[in-house]
């Protein structure tokens, strides 16, 4: 049974429809692509999976331990409980905070002690802080920032920035890991170093991944299947080779008829 | 953040628990020696029970607007419920019993309305919050002025007086502590989160509304706390005294000492006391250099005294050797 099973998902702001009758179907384990020219509405169709908007029509399904769940029109932090983190295109780190605080917000949910353990320090803060210190610091030696916890994540050089981005995804325990564009702005060493650790984190966590990405160097090389939007449609998908080939693809991305150009 | 914060002890009495209690204690025994010894007057003896309010005040807000990021100039409404309950109940109960009822119902009671203002006002950003929270507090107090119990503009007096310097320490001490643990916890980080980036937070699973209202309602506490302890040291309290202006005044210390740093909110407090007691001397100028001071400092620290940032033993060592230093430069 699919991870995610996404049927119809329509999105429409006003008069304008930025996704139309998007149909995705990701199993367990996979690494997919999402990929189109700028204004496709890659990044509106993320923005639908982790609910920052609800969807016009469709459905979203994720099946978790054989329990089948309805995102649409969820708040985000109840997907995020769900099993679902993203990263997002422009960094949205919690910048005036120290790299260690970034990781361990985002394992707020998995913490169970109340608000008067909170004020009073109580026996029950002292364990759970300290796993969660601890799981940070683990999660943090993995990326090689265990130096920089102390940092705050706004002086970051931009690449350890979109690293600690992954991190604290990875922090929320997800089933489903989404990222935006990991690639952007990085240059070509640093892209095959990202390509590595995302297959790595896959790997590690037992991770599902849908990954948006410009950068062909990344989505050819690690992506099992890709999806192709165009004007809020999907217009292809397929394995990378299929999709290479793929005419409307091409004409998507260079334009109709290029020969006549 | 420095190492010792951030490691936390296994056992119960970790020891920056410790630490902070002598310094407390300290403090208290100083102030305490102070006025047995008369060095503080009658006169600065009510100066430093209004710091102490003020703290209670503005640590309350500064977790509201500097801490969560949520901009409220509503902060004397809720004063003036806690005042008014306490009131009523000290002055049917006039014992030591009757003034802790009524401080524990000056707390709930404004908590609870801090909850019915929350819940729909939180919705609202920046400077729609912002007025949303003023027409509240205008609207309590309005209800003040008009209610028979309350005896309408002319307030209430005679209230019995139980507040002293112990029990004026005691519950500012509690309240700083407190709020400084909360935003120790995962629920204090969930709040900071909001204040940075609120779609970022509920994307990594924070229900950003709840923790919104829980701010709100623990700031409302702590002044309805304040207004108790207000309200029974001074004996009277009008309508007028929880206008807009005490919420200004309020909001003046947070942002001056620095919105998101709570030993700022401390300090503060006691900076403007001060220099509101020296200017005592100019009489008709007192709050045109008041509000000229002020000026000045915000534009030479638009962040506040001390900008996010709270004291620690590390950046007194730094304060320590940077002053030692330049002795030694000069010599």
């Amino acid at each position: 049974m699919a991870i995610l099973s996404v049927s119809k998902l329509t999105k429409t702001f006003g008069g304008l429809t930025a996704v139309s009758d998007i149909n995705i179907e990701i199993e367990r384990g996979e690494l997919v692509g999402l990929i189109g020219p700028n204004g496709a509405g890659k990044t509106t169709v993320f923005n639908l999976l982790t609910g920052i908007y609800p969807p016009t029509s469709g459905h979203i399904i994720l099946n978790h331990d054989g329990n089948q769940k309805q995102l649409g029109g969820l708040r985000p932090d109840m997907i995020s409980k769900a099993g679902l983190a993203r990263t997002f295109q422009n960094i949205r780190l919690f910048r005036e905070l120290s790299v260690l605080d970034n990781v361990r917000i985002a394992m707020h949910q998995n913490i169970s002690y109340g608000l008067l353990s909170a004020f009073l320090h109580l026996p029950s803060y002292v364990r759970e802080e300290k796993r969660v210190l601890d799981e940070s610091l683990k999660l943090l030696d993995i990326f090689d920032l265990t130096s920089k916890q102390d940092e705050m994540a706004n002086n970051l050089p931009y690449g350890e920035q979109r690293r600690l981005e992954i991190i604290r995804a990875l922090a929320t325990n997800p089933e489903l890991l989404l990222l935006d564009e990991p690639a952007a702005g990085m240059n070509p060493a640093e892209t095959a170093q990202l390509t590595s650790t995302i297959a790595q984190i896959r790997e590690q966590f037992g991770l599902t991944i849908l990954l948006i990405e410009h950068d062909m160097s990344v989505v050819m090389t690690i992506c099992e299947r890709i999806y192709v939007m165009d004007y809020g449609k999907l217009i292809a998908h397929g394995t990378p080779n299929e999709i290479k080939s793929n005419p409307r693809v091409i004409e998507a991305y260079l334009g109709e008829d290029v020969n006549n150009a | 953040m420095d190492t010792a914060t951030k490691a936390v002890g296994t056992n119960f009495f970790n020891r920056p628990t410790v630490r902070k209690l002598l310094i407390l204690i300290a403090i208290y025994i100083v102030v305490q020696v102070l006025i047995w010894t008369d060095i503080l007057s009658a006169y600065l003896q009510v100066t430093l029970i209004t710091i102490c309010i003020n703290i209670i005040l503005a640590v309350g807000l500064n977790l509201i607007t500097g801490f969560t990021g949520q901009f409220s100039l509503g902060h004397a409404g809720f004063m003036s419920i806690g005042a008014y309950t306490c009131a009523l109940i000290t002055m049917r109960m006039p014992t030591i019993w009757g003034f802790l009822i009524g401080i524990v119902a000056a707390i709930i009671l404004a908590g609870i309305v801090g909850l019915i203002v929350g819940l729909p006002t939180l919705r609202l950003r920046g400077d729609y919050l912002a007025i949303a929270t003023l027409g509240f507090a205008e609207i309590i107090r309005i209800i003040f002025v008009n209610l028979d119990i309350t005896n309408g503009a002319a307030g209430l007096s005679g209230i019995p007086q139980f507040v002293n310097w112990p029990w004026m320490f005691f519950f500012t001490a509690g309240t700083v502590m407190l709020v400084s643990n909360f935003l120790k916890s995962t629920h204090g980080r969930a709040c900071v989160s909001i204040r940075e980036d609120e779609i970022a937070a509920e994307t990594m699973g924070v229900a950003t509304t709840k923790y919104k209202v829980t701010a709100f309602i623990i700031g409302s506490c702590f002044a309805g706390m304040a207004g108790a302890l207000y309200a029974s040291y001074f004996y009277v309290i009008k309508p007028e005294f929880f206008g807009f202006m005490k919420s200004i005044d309020i909001l003046i210390i947070v942002v001056f000492g620095g919105l998101g740093s709570l030993s700022g909110s401390v300090l503060a407090a006691v900076v403007l006391a001060i220099i509101s007691t020296l200017l005592q001397s100019f009489a008709d100028l007192r709050m045109v250099l008041y509000a000229l001071l002020l000026i000045v400092i915000m534009i030479f620290r638009p962040q506040g005294l001390m900008g996010s940032k709270e004291v620690s033993v590390a950046m007194l060592k730094k304060v320590g050797k940077s002053l030692s230093f330049k002795k030694k430069e000069r010599g």
